[in-house]
């Protein structure tokens, strides 16, 4: 038996290597932060200190202006945008399908779904980089260099597991709900729009954010599909920046800094939903 | 449905005043062929018409590709392309480097999938046995790192480890030393960033597992007289074993797939390729080489290894007894 004196030493040494595990995985994040803030003449220090006394925002300036960052962010936010409100959509009906009917090929369409999230999407991009040149001899919109053409192989590609999360949300609301408004006449759009749809919600809240990653960091789409430097997105513009000597880290590290802001802030406003989605999905 | 055709008096037209609740699905009035469909068809209809042309199709030509003759004056459509039956394959399988990179491939995931569950199986455990405060910094921290996008999880460690201005060489006292120069060296500064960016979520997985085991089961086996061990042994890791199964498959999907970090941390591949993982060199192979069928059928040999997991994957999903 361990006595109580033995269990507050052994709590109070997992608090430390929580509070120390906590700091080592943020810190990245700090430096990246701190450095996009530094001057220039700290950056280039060789000897980096881990605080500034002249925080400065001309990395950032540089970053939007001379580099066009803005736009590349503006480019991004568009693409994710689009992805995870069509996504979310096509995957709540998609959800609601294999999880409320039972009917012919529906163990073989999941276990498509399932299959289809481990298709390496990198290795698609040879036929898609095809497919889309094709595409936009009839539909420029849709075509090599063009916002749509990112657009449409994201939501592809996001689909299969924001289909396979959103099961198990669905599948968690219980079926008496729709029986009873079902009883009292309400028609099946109704239940699918005013019954199951909120009580989902949370659940498409977790899974937008998967959709929102696969969108907002998706670099390898970008960089194939996209050849000029007008309809770039974040990381492909991001990795032009970097070159494997003369590195402007401050306007690096000020680029990333936007980059990461908005998956930050989307993380922190659905975290709960997603631990609960997470946990629900043991219960069953 | 019985019920929808009792109700069905309710419905007395259009009147505006009803509320729109009860309006009635513009589906109900529909007759001829189209309302033989049945419904969950219609709920799947958006999703087939993005993934068969944007997924199938692609995956179609993927495998099509592969057994044709296509580099860049088929693709420019200059000359015809022209079926060559395996060709590709048994260049590819007769070439020494695709050996050597698929045994770096298979070593990199396997480093990176089990320092990653490790990890994140420790500060699961670590999250259940700590105060709120401690708690609530390695759950924001771990989101942070979860969310950091893989570009920016690259750059940011590259500028950590950057030769001449980085924070590591500062510390450790080993200014000029080049982390990405040495092939092991630089997997293993790789092999960093992947598990910072993925072992939040195994924690996070984990713990909302732990978290989801009822107290009462706990409490009773306790009062059985089972000790620590045994709680944790015949309790909490069969509990566990479900999520445990997917936390590893997906680790596995994952680092056998990464891309974005090697690309970037060595430059495409390394010092004369030595950093190569199965996705890059596909992809080096087609649009660099501009062989675009060899590339494509790297990326048919690297699904056939997935698909195997992920049949592996299905059959025990089977077997733990979920319902599909």
């Amino acid at each position: 038996m361990i006595s109580k004196r033995d269990n507050r030493v052994l709590r109070q040494g997992a608090n430390t290597a929580a509070v120390v595990l906590a700091l080592l995985t943020v810190f990245p994040l700090y430096w990246m932060v701190l450095s996009a803030l530094k001057p220039k003449g700290e950056i280039t220090s060789a000897h980096p200190r881990p605080w500034t006394f002249a925080p400065t925002l001309e990395n950032f300036r540089g970053a939007l202006g001379v580099s066009g960052f803005g736009r590349y962010f503006l480019n991004s936010m568009a693409v994710a945008v689009v992805v995870v409100v069509v996504s979310a959509a096509i995957a709540f009906l998609a959800a609601v399908a294999l999880s409320r009917f039972r009917f012919r090929f529906r163990t073989t369409i999941l276990i498509m779904f399932l299959v289809a999230q481990m298709v390496p999407v990198e290795a698609l991009t040879i036929p898609l980089f095809f497919l889309v040149r094709d595409i936009g001899t009839v539909a420029p919109g849709f075509g090599l260099s063009s916002l749509g053409s990112l657009m449409l192989v994201n939501l592809a590609f996001s689909l299969p597991f924001a289909v396979w999360m959103l099961r198990g949300f669905v599948a968690a609301v219980p079926e008496s709900l729709e029986e009873a408004a079902r009883i009292d006449g309400a028609s099946r759009f109704t239940i699918l729009w005013r019954i199951l749809f909120p009580l989902v919600a949370p659940g498409l809240a977790a899974t937008s954010v998967f959709s929102f990653i696969t969108a907002w960091n998706d670099f390898v789409f970008a960089k194939t599909l996209i050849l000029d430097t007008d309809h770039q997105t974040l990381p492909a513009a991001l990795m032009v920046f970097f070159k494997p000597d003369e590195n402007d880290w401050g306007g690096i590290m000020a680029a990333s800094t936007l980059m990461t802001v908005p998956v930050l802030v989307f993380f922190v406003l659905v975290q709960r939903h997603m631990v609960s989605g997470l946990g629900g999905a043991v219960k069953d | 449905m019985p019920a929808t055709t009792v109700t069905a008096p309710a419905d007395r037209g259009d009147s505006p005043a009803r509320p729109a609740g009860g309006a009635p699905a513009p589906g109900r009035r529909r007759s001829g062929p189209l309302a033989r469909i049945p419904v969950p068809l219609w709920l799947l209809l958006p999703a087939a018409l993005v993934l068969i042309p944007l997924f199938g199709y692609p995956l179609y030509q993927l495998g099509l590709l592969s057994v044709l003759e296509f580099g860049q004056p088929q693709a420019s459509g200059g000359v015809p392309t022209e079926f060559v039956g395996l060709s590709n394959y048994t260049d590819v399988l007769g070439d020494g480097q695709f050996w050597s990179v698929l045994g770096q491939t298979l070593a990199f995931a396997a480093f990176c999938v089990l320092t990653t569950l490790a990890v994140g199986a420790t500060c699961a455990v670590l999250l259940t046995r700590v105060g709120r405060w401690p708690r609530l910094m390695l759950m924001f921290g771990a989101l942070g790192a979860w969310a950091a996008p893989a570009m920016t999880g690259s750059t940011v460690w590259m500028f950590l480890l950057d030769t001449n201005t980085g924070l590591v060489n500062e510390v450790l006292g080993t200014q000029g030393h080049n982390w990405m120069y040495d092939k092991w060296s630089a997997f293993a500064m790789v092999a960093v960033v992947v598990v910072w960016h993925s072992f939040p979520f195994v924690m996070i997985t984990l713990y909302a597992g732990i978290q989801a085991i009822p107290d009462s089961v706990l409490e009773a086996a306790r009062l059985d007289g089972a000790g620590t061990v045994t709680v944790f042994r015949r309790i909490m890791l069969p509990m566990l074993r479900p999520l445990l199964v997917i936390v590893v498959i997906q680790s596995i999907i994952w680092d056998f797939k990464v891309f974005t970090q090697i690309y970037v941390m060595t430059g495409g591949g390394g010092i004369a390729g030595q950093n190569l993982v199965l996705n890059v060199y596909a992809y080096q192979k087609a649009f660099v080489a501009e062989n675009y069928s060899l590339g494509a059928a790297i990326g048919v040999l690297m699904t056939l290894i997935l698909l195997a997991v992920t049949a592996v994957y299905v059959r025990s999903l089977r077997r733990s007894g979920e319902e599909l």
